[in-house]
């Protein structure tokens, strides 16, 4: 079974009329993802005896529809391995709490994408079970961290999957591969069961081809949860509800940080052309500025990497996943299960903001950079002031080529240029396919931001966009044979 | 040359909730390893911690009982440091801005009052427990994992052994009769650690710190005190210098021993805890919870000795535990005669604690039983001999005091209607005890008194009976 001509209501309605059959649905599903990923490898596991709910009730949208979860969200029973040979053979004995509602809603889980180890990384290179390869062009990069999930939906392998969304995880991946992608505002998606990178950052959200497919599985997983204490209380509204409006008199704001020299012609222009379209259609375009831009990057390395040194202290070999076979006192297990269980990426980071929090450089470091994070956020308080969105790319450029950034740890971490304000914020932000880049051929994202729990608002311009280009009647051309 | 000593003290006191501080695992001390865990309390992947608000609460109580200020946004942040027995590899404890600061008790010590100030109190989980095994393996109990402590941090401003006596009396008690706490060494819901230098009398810098941690009794703090004292003093007057150092008293000989020498802080790595966001404490709740402190030691001890007229002595018996002192308020509170209630409670009761090793609220006895009994005796229903008998029945059963008197026919005789005719039977029988009285031999009633016990089997209330026989025998 492939999806690139499926929506949650397609599926709905043939499970319905039974036109397919649920168990089979998994199975098929399943069988084409071990297909598929031959040429892509986006999974890390596929459940091939994935649990079908009894008893279906087709009010649930989901109900009988496989999805896919990134490999940072805990499944109960089902590897759970955050991409590190750290954790390569963890079984998890809870459930996580977005997983429990789409079991709830009666979804099928059918199995956990590949990422860069511990979401740390921006072309799912860092993962230790390999590369995922880009559908559109299997040379290039899916984009990361949530690649695996990224790659599954471009390619047809499902129809939704979960990601997360640290610094732009969701949206560069949805990006680089011409699907729509949201990370909700932060509080909005319970993180029980999501193995922390950072935790003031973190954000589940969700990737689906088509925008109205993340609004069904956002109304599903987004709520309160008493596990959770940065969860809103807020009402989760119907995020349909949204979809199918037009965009006059929407205040639309354009940082001119966000279309500098630095973003590459190809994806200016197919940016610049949504922007006018919105400006045709009656929207309000208002030029503004996000100031503390410039800052973001250093900014987000030290506040991630300092939550992530603490946050990966506790894998020592000794009660889950790997441990180093000779060690030969207690020390030597953690050293070496540490030295090995743990790539080169997350060691960086691990090394980053144990010395950020230090004694001596706290206050240069970790306390300045939660200085200017305020700043940031005020930059974004005020431009909501008087616009609804804010819109600009997703990412200076387009998928790049696989093994071309990985050794140089700078130039990747300048990818998430674009995307790290928004959990800086902890403000609801969005890829949606904007075209593909005249210039590398490869699929352009446009980013569209939005007030805390706004993302309402979000929904109806990305529902606008897609509407207006239908980019998901186009093929990935990396999988014609 | 003279010293002077600068000792500060830090105090863990478990908080008595029913949960853990972060996860909804129970607390019960003494339970079988690691049955009281669950994943948070593992430190598994994706887990994350919720704060037990009952924590603030308690921890609130000891706030305001020490006269401390009460940060109006309080939040947590991240210790970090590596050991087996810390599953996260960070302990989530308040090192920012601590629930409350700059607080005091005051003590009397040497016969001067004197107030030793509090630095802060802030709550934090406690770590699992380490046991090495003589079997070379070491294990590790997560029980004791996430359990709630709130740390009292006292200024470093005692001057002596004493004092520092003086103050973790005052505090545990303070402490136990807010009831956030069981205040117990032996079973680790008090703990204490001090640290102590030393400097030459006028001179403005402090000496060199030495910590001591985990001491066990009340003494041992006193002991090791005094002979950091010396031992610090010596190396002084010797020309050498001291060193920082984390030592430990040697219960066996006395004396303290080092442990580790410390170079620099350990550096933690604080930073605000991401997972729970600060918390803002409402002034309407704190004064909810001031409105409804329990009463002082203090408070109590001034009730019982100006308003029961208890000796001071009697009342600080009473007063040693909160559990002893509720227990006491209750039976008084249930018609009891202050006194007499003081003094079974210190005599009998416990006694009985004492011979069966056993704590009030293991007991039979309720506070109204012994009530029950009190007023038995003071209106002359039991004797106080047959109140042993009673006691011995209700302590141990929980029998209802008055309906065993009555169903073992315990009462005694002070009927006068029945006991008049039976004097006047006895000293109608006996002309020559008569004769001794008249004369001045008071023994003759002793006689006539044992004549009637006899005849009621021991039941006739002795009272009763010396009051009828002398108005019988001076009317004749």
């Amino acid at each position: 079974m492939n999806y690139l001509n499926e929506t949650i209501d397609s599926l709905n309605d043939k499970l319905k009329k039974g036109e397919l059959d649920a168990k089979q649905l998994a199975k098929d599903t399943a069988e084409n993802i071990k297909k598929t990923d031959e040429k892509i490898n986006a999974f890390i596991t596929v459940d091939e005896d994935a649990k079908v709910a009894e008893d279906l009730n087709f009010d649930n949208k989901l109900a009988g529809v496989p999805i896919a979860i990134k490999d940072n969200i805990i499944t109960e029973g089902l590897k759970t391995t955050a991409a590190s040979h750290i954790l390569y053979n963890f079984e998890p004995v809870y459930e996580s709490t977005v997983v429990a509602k789409l079991k709830a809603a009666q979804a099928t889980i059918i199995g956990k994408t590949n990422m860069d180890e511990f979401a740390m990384g921006s072309s799912t290179e860092t993962s230790y079970f390999g590369d995922t390869k880009n559908p559109w062009n299997l040379n290039k990069v899916p984009g990361g961290s949530s690649g695996g999930s990224a790659a599954a939906v471009a390619s047809g392998e499902v129809v939704a999957a979960l990601g997360s969304d640290t610094g732009g995880s969701i949206r560069q991946p949805a990006s680089f591969n011409g699907i729509f992608g949201i990370k909700p505002t932060y509080g909005r998606v319970s993180r029980w069961g999501l193995i922390a990178f950072a935790s003031s950052l973190d954000q589940i959200g969700v990737m689906s081809k088509r925008v109205k497919d993340s609004a069904e599985v956002l109304n599903v997983i987004a709520g309160a949860d008493d596990r959770d204490a940065t969860v809103s209380e807020k009402e989760v509204p119907d995020y349909t509800a949204f979809l199918g409006k037009d965009v006059k008199g929407l205040r639309v704001a354009v940082p001119k940080e966000y279309m500098s020299d630095a973003v590459e012609a190809g994806v200016k222009k197919a940016v610049q052309a949504k922007i006018d379209l919105l400006k045709e259609n009656g929207a309000i375009i208002n030029e503004v500025s996000l100031p503390h831009t410039k800052y973001v990057v250093p900014t987000y390395y030290i506040i991630a990497s300092s939550e992530a040194s603490a946050n990966l202290e506790r894998y020592d070999g000794i009660r889950y996943g790997f441990r180093a076979e000779d060690a030969k006192n207690l020390e030597e297990v953690f050293v070496k299960s540490r030295s090995e269980g743990f790539g080169d990426e997350v060691k960086r980071r691990i090394m980053l903001g144990s010395f950020a929090l230090s004694a001596g450089a706290y206050d240069k470091f970790f306390l300045q950079a939660a200085k200017v994070r305020t700043l940031i956020c005020q930059d974004f308080a005020k431009v909501f002031e008087d616009n609804d969105v804010i819109v600009g790319p997703v990412s200076t450029e387009t998928a790049f080529d696989l093994n071309s950034e990985i050794s140089d740890p700078i130039k990747m971490y300048n990818n998430d240029i674009l995307t790290i304000s928004a959990n800086m914020a902890g403000i609801p932000a969005a890829s949606v396919p904007a075209g593909l880049s005249e210039t590398t051929g490869m699929p352009v994202g446009f980013q569209i931001m939005g007030n805390r729990f706004d993302e309402g608002h979000v929904f109806q311009v990305a529902d606008f966009i897609e509407r207006s280009n239908k980019f998901y009647e186009q093929k990935p051309a990396g999988l014609e044979d | 040359m003279n010293f002077k000593s600068t000792i500060g003290l830090e105090v863990h006191f478990e908080l008595k909730t029913k949960s853990k501080i972060f996860s909804p695992s129970p607390v019960t001390y003494g339970a079988k390893p690691n049955t009281e865990t669950n994943v948070i309390d593992w430190g598994y992947p994706g887990t994350l911690p919720m704060v037990n608000k009952e924590v603030y609460r308690l921890g609130l109580m000891v706030a305001l009982a020490t006269h401390s200020h009460v940060n109006p946004v309080t939040h947590f942040d991240r210790k970090n440091y590596f050991y087996p027995d810390n599953p996260k590899a960070y302990q989530i404890t308040q090192f920012f801005k601590p629930l409350a600061e700059n607080g005091y008790v005051e003590v009397e010590v040497h016969g001067q009052k004197k107030k030793i100030h509090i630095h802060e109190m802030h709550i934090e989980e406690d770590a699992g427990k380490n046991t090495h095994g003589t079997n070379g393996f070491s294990y590790v109990d997560y029980n004791r994992q996430g359990v709630p402590l709130l740390e009292v941090v006292s200024e470093p401003e005692m001057t002596d052994p004493d004092e520092a006596v003086a103050y973790l009396e005052k505090l545990r008690e303070i402490v136990q009769f807010t009831g956030a706490s069981d205040v117990k060494m032996e079973e680790g819901s008090m703990r204490i650690d001090t640290n102590i230098s030393i400097r030459p009398a006028g001179q403005k810098e402090f000496g060199t710190k030495v910590e001591m941690k985990n001491l066990n009794s009340f003494e041992h703090v006193r002991l090791s005190l005094a002979y950091e004292q010396k031992r610090q003093e010596q190396i002084l007057l010797s020309g050498g210098r001291v060193q920082i150092s984390t030592r430990r008293f040697d219960t066996n000989t006395g004396k303290t021993v080092l442990e580790r020498v410390k170079e620099g802080d350990a550096d933690y790595r604080y930073f605000p805890e991401p997972d729970l966001a600060p918390y803002h404490i409402k002034k309407e709740w704190v004064d909810e919870i001031a409105a409804n402190l329990p009463k002082t030691a203090d408070e109590r001890r001034d009730i019982y000795v100006n308003e029961y007229g208890l000796k001071p002595y009697d009342a600080n018996v009473l007063l040693q535990s909160k559990e002893s002192s509720d227990f006491f308020d209750k039976a008084v509170a249930a018609g009891a005669d202050p006194k007499q209630a003081a003094n079974w409670m210190n005599t009998q009761v416990n006694g009985y604690l004492n011979e069966n090793h056993a704590e009030l609220k293991d007991i039979a006895l309720t506070p109204e039983n012994l009530a029950a009994m009190i007023k038995l005796i003071s209106d002359g229903t039991i004797s106080s001999k047959i109140a042993k008998k009673v006691f011995a029945e209700t302590v141990a059963n929980g029998t209802d005091p008055k309906k065993y008197v009555e169903e073992n026919g315990m009462a005694q005789l002070s009927d006068e209607s029945v006991l008049t005719p039976m004097v006047k039977e006895v000293v109608d029988n006996n002309p020559q005890s008569v004769e001794d009285f008249k004369n001045g031999k008071d023994r003759a009633i002793g006689f006539l008194v044992g004549q009637i016990m006899k005849q009621t089997r021991g039941k006739a209330n002795p009272k009763v009976i010396n009051k009828l026989l002398l108005a019988d025998l001076n009317a004749r």
